[in-house]
């Protein structure tokens, strides 16, 4: 049985009903584990309170930070800051330098390009090469195909049909996620696996990006998070007790 | 398959059939719709269930278009797959529901 998750499932934290409603129909939808893109500065209240809803609507949560940074010095001291509060890292990537950057930096987990301007998708085989040697994956959001129309969608199909390509090529593991900011563009995996044919994504392929690769990145990130974590390979076993 | 629709508005099984007709017409024109061979062979309209039958060859096809399904007789509305299945018997076994 696979185990199924939705790295970026944008819930508005503003309202704390819609929130519930949006994890409750996850779960309901076959998703085992959401991430939850929270703001650099959330509160642990706040992600109690998050923690305490999926708890209730039986889903495991991971928590998110999304860093959109305008130059790799930027995204450098967000990294420096943040990572280690947060689960999951993404990077939106607004200018090539940025993506260099996060594409070999082996504290990014995710790599995101723009959906609606598609000369600011940087996904190209330099960039891939940098992710491949890295821990980096490429995410795909979902829920724009749903929202976008006509010649936009062809365009964007088009773009992802080559970066899958590229990053098949390059073996630079793939997440897919919803990006739904409503309960209206959510959708279970297997939808979305059969949605990713559009770009000739196989349905393998598709269900082990929904299920398999964010289950390690976030496992792989919860281990070093961990106060047993010391360095990659190196962990405490056990702790000697006072006396 | 075995559908279900998440929608405000009423619903017969003629409107269903026509929304995911559409859908399998806006993505893989009519030369895709011709291969889908869709057909609706069941509905319970009180749980908003539907169980239409396609090609199994364009079963992803057909997936990927009722998933794409954001609007429904003009409004705000998905189609969910419950089930799918190669007869009725396994797919109400499935879906325990239908």
């Amino acid at each position: 049985m696979k185990r199924f998750a939705d790295l970026h499932l944008r819930v508005p934290l503003e309202d704390p009903s819609k929130a519930e409603s949006m994890i409750q129909k996850a779960s309901a939808l076959g998703y085992n584990l959401v991430g939850i893109p929270l703001s650099p500065h959330a509160t642990r209240e706040q992600i109690s309170q998050l923690r305490h809803i999926c708890s209730e609507a039986k889903v495991d949560l991971a928590t998110r930070v999304n860093f959109s940074p305008r130059t790799p010095n930027e995204l450098l001291h967000s990294l420096r800051r943040l990572r280690r509060k947060f689960e999951i890292v993404a990077v939106r990537c607004h200018t090539k330098d940025v993506a260099r950057q996060a594409a070999k930096d082996r504290r990014v987990d995710l790599l995101q390009f723009s959906v609606t301007n598609l000369r600011k998708r940087f996904f190209d085989e330099a960039e891939a090469e940098l992710a491949s040697q890295a821990l980096s994956s490429l995410e795909i959001e979902l829920a724009p195909i749903l929202q976008l129309t006509s010649f936009s969608r062809v365009r964007l199909l088009s773009s992802l049909r080559r970066e899958v390509a590229t990053a098949e090529r390059f073996k630079v593991p793939i997440t897919l996620s919803s990006g739904a900011t409503d309960e209206h563009f959510m959708r279970g995996p297997r939808d979305y696996a059969a949605l990713t044919t559009l770009f000739d994504m196989s349905m393998s392929s598709a269900l082990r990006a929904l299920s398999e690769t964010p289950w390690v990145t976030v496992e792989r990130n919860r281990k070093k998070l961990s106060a047993d974590y010391v360095a990659p390979g190196v962990h405490v076993v056990g702790r000697k007790t006072g006396d | 398959m075995a559908l279900e629709v998440v929608s405000e508005q009423p619903l017969n099984e003629q409107i269903v059939l026509d929304a995911v007709q559409a859908s399998v017409h806006r993505l893989f024109g009519e030369y895709g719709a011709s291969k889908a061979n869709l057909k609706l062979t069941k509905t319970i309209p009180e749980k908003r269930q539907f169980v239409i039958r396609c090609s199994h060859k364009e079963l992803d096809h057909v997936r990927a278009a009722i998933a794409s399904t954001t609007m429904i007789n003009g409004k705000n509305g998905a189609i969910q797959v419950l089930g799918v299945s190669g007869t009725l018997k396994a797919l109400s076994k499935k879906t325990q529901n239908i």
